[in-house]
């Protein structure tokens, strides 16, 4: 089998017993990137020399016979919203276009310190902040099963690259759906795991209540391996969980019997695709078949959670965004620039925030941060934060009386297969729609893993979703694993990808 | 729970821009007041749902103050800080000025 098939397990093992070399692997990947980067648009960096120079080290090292961690050779893809010390980090963001963190995230740091090898940074809406990698200030991602549609977002380079095999493995994040849904959309599996098993240090922040970083693959089994290197407690993030981390690899091949797993009515409404109602309704009776059983749950205040989401996340993103201030890094604007504001400014560094900031943000980042401080301004709060907070709880609460009758919430990622370039880009409300289904789990902050369960008629990539209690990123990743075994949705390729030329 | 005025004015939306340090053009204003407009109005949804009795939750987990040993330990170098900088005199960030009229960036 040829690397760009290989599923990251056996690229681990094969690496491991010496029958391909980590600089042979990463070669092949980096040739894949360069025949296809041109029309995917995944990658906003690729490191061609640093990462053949780490693969060379990994080689020689294993040559030498000395210790090497438990990704040795593997080629990995990272989110371009993770901090690099050795790669630029942009966020897909004019404001930090060229900009060189000073330090690794904790997940990178983690990943080298396994021997992981870092192809490049991946493409993804602007700061995070979008469902179709359309906002990226640096063009969008084409998904490959059919170059005229979003493949979702925000991670939606990484989504891109793991279904076009420009690699094996790459680390998403999601606020409110931004792993789950790119990889529905691509047809590959993503995990969002419980807030605060994995640390965010050193990713750059949007909603710090609700993000979380997690592994996008083309399988279940390859998602557990990651998590092993890149989950537990990070005296650098508070909020990160002081838990022992499973080995999750070990924890998969077991049977669903006595699972339960929940099936939520209200995902049936109007606005689901047929297509995705039937895929969805098959992945229930292949679980079932696995031995689980499944029952009909509430989550009473589902419809809530998108106008809830986009209270919190702007509130929180207009806070987070403050420090982009063209004082310490990022963008800065000259003096005279082109950005005109109405009325006058309250002193010259004044202006040269608002300048900046202006010159620096695209037009969605602009949005959100307006209507998070709208929301959080005097006489607003109340009214618009506070209450936001109030549903939450209300919405978490539905989610842990629903785990008091099931072990899983099952149920579409998406209500729509991946849509046209363009189709949304001129309405936001539409856009934000297409975090229906996933928003729950980060206002929970609970878990949820997505992977394919069918194709439409056209080829485009069904996905669902599974979402657990806290912490039960086990059983996630067992019953996605099973969901596997039994069908062999998440083994096609795209023919697209196959197809396309520099 | 207060009902706020909708739907916003462009004067409310430059008031807000100056708050989120944006600087925003007149045909900035006019398209983002509409289009804040319609998402307040959109997740204004809230107003129907009965809170009364619901405490805000702000963060997911039951979160309680972390302590860890005070501890030295190596942080950024001066170099480092200043390494993606703008401007800088090689000691300190250099901004224009704090005070006075707003003329130069």
């Amino acid at each position: 089998m040829q690397p760009l098939e290989m599923s990251a397990v056996d690229l681990v093992a094969a690496l491991r017993q010496g029958d391909i070399t980590a600089v042979q692997c990463t070669t092949v990947f980096l040739d894949r990137i360069e025949a296809t980067n041109g029309t995917i648009n995944a990658f906003l960096t690729v490191d061609r020399e640093g990462s053949l120079v780490r693969a060379a080290d990994i080689d020689a090292r294993r040559k030498a016979g000395k210790p090497l961690g438990a990704l040795a050779g593997l080629p990995v893809a990272l989110k371009d919203v993770l901090c690099t010390n050795d790669m630029p980090t942009t966020c897909a963001s004019k404001m930090l276009k060229g900009f060189r963190p000073p330090y690794d995230a904790d997940v990178v740091a983690r990943l080298r310190q396994a021997d992981a090898v870092f192809v490049g940074k991946t493409n993804m809406d602007e700061f995070a902040m979008g469902g179709s990698n359309e906002n990226s200030a640096f063009g969008p991602v084409r998904n490959p099963w059919d170059l005229s549609r979003a493949p979702g977002g925000s991670s939606g380079g990484s989504a891109a690259c793991v279904a076009a095999d420009m690699a094996p493995v790459a680390i998403g994040s999601d606020t409110g759906g931004s792993i789950r849904q790119p990889a529905g959309l691509c047809g590959i599996t993503g995990l969002k795991p419980t807030y605060g098993r994995v640390s965010r240090r050193g990713l750059v922040a949007f909603a710090s209540s609700l993000d979380q970083i997690g592994p996008m693959a083309r399988s279940a089994a390859d998602c557990a391996l990651i998590m092993e290197t890149i989950a537990g407690h990070d005296p650098g993030d508070s909020t990160s969980l002081s838990v022992d981390v499973p080995r999750y690899t070990d924890l998969l091949d077991k049977p669903l019997s006595g699972v339960r797993i929940g099936r939520v009515p209200e995902h049936y409404a109007e606005g689901l695709d047929p297509e995705v109602a039937k895929g969805v309704e098959e992945a229930f009776a292949v679980l079932k078949a696995a031995g689980a059983t499944v029952h009909d749950v509430q989550l009473p205040h589902a419809k809530y959670g998108i106008p809830t989401y986009y209270l919190i996340a702007p509130c929180e993103a207009s806070s987070n965004l403050a420090r982009y201030d063209g004082a310490h890094y990022g963008h800065r604007a000259e003096p005279g620039g082109h950005a005109k504001k109405a009325g006058g400014f309250e002193s010259p560094l004044v202006e040269m925030y608002c300048r900046s900031r202006a010159e620096g943000f695209g037009p969605e980042v602009k949005r959100r941060i307006m209507l998070g401080t709208y929301a959080l301004s005097a006489g607003y709060y109340d009214a618009y934060y506070a209450k936001a907070l109030r549903v939450r709880r209300l919405i978490r609460q539905d989610y842990l009386d629903a785990f008091q009758s099931v072990d899983l919430v099952g149920g579409p990622v998406s209500a729509t297969p991946a849509f046209k370039l363009g189709e949304k880009t001129d309405d936001p409300l539409a856009m934000y729609l297409v975090d229906l289904y996933t928003v729950g789990t980060n206002l929970a902050g609970v878990g949820g893993i997505s992977f394919p369960c069918g194709f439409t008629k056209s080829g485009l990539p069904i996905g669902f979703q599974l979402q657990a209690p806290p912490l039960a990123e086990p059983l996630l990743l067992q019953a996605a694993d099973r969901f596997q075994r039994l069908t062999d949705w998440h083994r096609r390729r795209p023919k697209a990808a196959g197809e396309v030329k520099a | 729970m207060t009902t706020p005025p909708q739907p916003l004015t462009a004067k409310d939306v430059a008031k807000v821009g100056l708050l989120a340090r944006l600087a925003l053009s007149e045909s900035d204003l006019e398209r983002m007041t509409g289009e804040l407009s319609k998402i307040v109005g959109f997740v204004s949804m809230l107003g129907e749902v009965d809170t009364s009795d619901v405490a805000p939750l702000a963060h997911p987990l039951d979160t309680q103050n972390v302590f860890r040993d005070d501890v030295p330990a190596a942080s950024l170098s001066t170099a480092e800080a200043l390494q993606s900088a703008p401007r800088h005199d090689g000691a300190c960030f250099l901004v224009p000025a704090v005070l006075g009229d707003s003329g130069a960036a």
